[in-house]
């Protein structure tokens, strides 16, 4: 048998197995992340349908399934009809690039932190057209907010994560995670971490930076006139960015597979599933700022703390370099 | 002003996770049923007196009171001069469970209970009889009996024979 076709076979085989995984926790997800709201508010959430109602998302699936695909008369259709595609398929292209463990992931690429910031990049086109072809004032308002708020967030998501690619020299992921054998990044930028996160949530538009969809004042913002499987598709685009930005997290941040005795992938999921528990958590928790407070907090505070960290971890690296040499 | 937020983050953050511990408010309804008060306005019933006669002296009181008109009776009387109800008739589909027909009623007969599972599936299965809403007993008052203070004679019972009655007055005659 030629090696060509084996080992394509091999990464296909791959890629159907990561999108299946990643697709299932995302629907599991919307249940977990139910139970946990109820968890911390005294009270149980879905319990009823399966045992602890494990079976609630093939429910909501159902449910949304025999819901009426409505199109408004006004909305500009082929858009309207693309938005959600591209919000799903951004995140879900995203976990190419992602190092599960040694051997298990779909593409290596010597650039992969620069495909992950591209692509993740691309999803604010889904929020921003979905509002704009919806062709309803809330929509449109979400939207906007949307597009501001995402391409605020993401000028120091990318700076915040430039830190790391200092230190481990690459961007190459599979790089960055065993540079970090000895410590993980979370320690030297812990600031990168913290800008990372936040800039993360503000991308996902989760509580408590949802003001895209910010239910009481914009009905659902920029997905306000979908319905049936097309809102279902944001959703599922929702849950799997938090994966995915839970997974980067780990990859650049807590050592991604590295760990003691527990085999490198379950590591690796662990380390994922503190974060996105940890994304409920501030769900559970935290309040939504005004607009006006998010975007100052985000070109004001968060902007110059990650050129500050940049600077000095650039300081560092090129003094260590200077010792070495 | 940056500081004071971080740590009102965290404490905010730590407190809901400290909730993880607590116990869960919710009662799981079917399998857990939740306490009711004994004067919870329920279900309607029809009571009868200690001696496990009809209490109803289908005065239409209750009828009267009633703000959504959810009461229908028929007034009739047996050979002892005895007043009873032909019909008895609430329609649960309008009843707001506001308990004035029991507030209404001079002879504790109408009552509501601590009871609140009736669905049904049809809206006509909602509309019940006297024999569905007359209970065996006396619900929440004991020892009352109408009849057995009541001044009007009826058969087996004279006037003035009731409990703390007094004896008629002829008024024909004008010694004191």
């Amino acid at each position: 048998m030629n090696e060509p076709v084996v080992s394509a076979a091999a990464t296909f085989g791959q890629l159907v197995a990561i999108l299946v995984a990643v697709l299932t926790s995302a629907a599991l997800l919307t249940w977990a992340e139910r139970r946990l709201l109820g968890l911390w508010q005294d009270r149980y959430g879905p319990n009823r349908v399966g045992p602890f109602g494990l079976l609630q998302p093939v429910a909501d699936v159902i449910k949304l399934m025999m819901k009426e695909d409505f199109i408004p008369p006004a909305a500009d259709k082929p858009v309207y009809l693309m938005a959600p595609i591209v919000v799903m398929s951004t995140g879900l292209i995203a976990f190419a690039v992602i190092p599960f463990a040694p051997g298990i992931g779909v593409a290596d690429m010597s650039i992969g932190l620069l495909f992950f910031l591209a692509i993740t990049g691309l999803t604010v086109y889904g929020i921003v057209l979905g509002g704009w072809a919806s062709n309803s004032k809330y929509s449109l308002l979400g939207g906007l907010r949307g597009a501001a708020q995402m391409i605020s967030y993401e000028v120091f998501l990318g700076l915040a994560l430039m830190g790391v690619v200092l230190q481990a020299g690459s961007f190459d992921l599979r790089t960055i995670v065993e540079a970090q054998a000895g410590l993980w990044f979370v320690v030297p930028q812990i600031l990168g971490f913290v800008l990372f996160l936040i800039a993360g949530v503000a991308e996902l538009h989760r509580l408590p930076f949802d003001l895209p969809e910010a239910e009481n004042e914009l009905v659902a913002g920029f997905h306000t006139e979908y319905s049936s499987m097309k809102f279902g598709m944001f959703f599922v685009g929702e849950y799997v960015g938090m994966i995915l930005t839970g997974a980067m997290a780990t990859t650049l941040f807590l050592g991604g597979w590295l760990g003691p005795v527990l085999p490198p992938i379950v590591w690796f999921l662990l380390k994922t599933a503190v974060l996105v528990v940890f994304f409920v958590l501030l769900r559970a928790a935290l309040p939504r700022p005004r607009y006006d407070q998010l975007m100052a907090l985000g070109w004001k505070v968060l902007l110059p703390l990650a050129l500050l960290n940049l600077v000095v971890t650039g300081g560092f690296v090129v003094a260590g370099a200077g010792g070495t040499a | 002003m940056t500081g004071m937020l971080k740590t009102g983050l965290l404490k905010t953050l730590g407190l809901v996770l400290l909730h993880s511990g607590h116990r869960r408010e919710t009662v799981q309804y079917p399998e857990e049923k939740p306490y009711l008060p004994p004067r919870w306005r329920g279900r309607i019933v029809l009571s009868r007196d200690p001696d496990g006669e009809e209490r109803c002296v289908a005065c239409y009181l209750c009828a009267a009171a009633c703000p959504v008109d959810c009461i229908a009776l028929q007034k009739t009387e047996d050979e002892t001069g005895r007043w009873y109800p032909e019909f008895f008739r609430i329609n649960f589909s309008r009843c707001i469970f506001c308990g004035m027909c029991e507030e209404a009623c001079p002879t504790y007969a109408i009552q509501l209970t601590p009871d609140f599972e009736m669905g049904e599936y049809d809206r006509r299965d909602l509309v019940y009889e006297k024999e569905d809403l007359l209970i065996s007993g006396p619900g929440k008052y004991h020892d009352y009996s109408f009849w057995r203070v009541a001044g009007k004679a009826i058969g087996g019972k004279d006037k003035g024979e009731a409990v703390d009655e007094e004896p008629p007055v002829d008024t024909r005659r004008l010694m004191p």
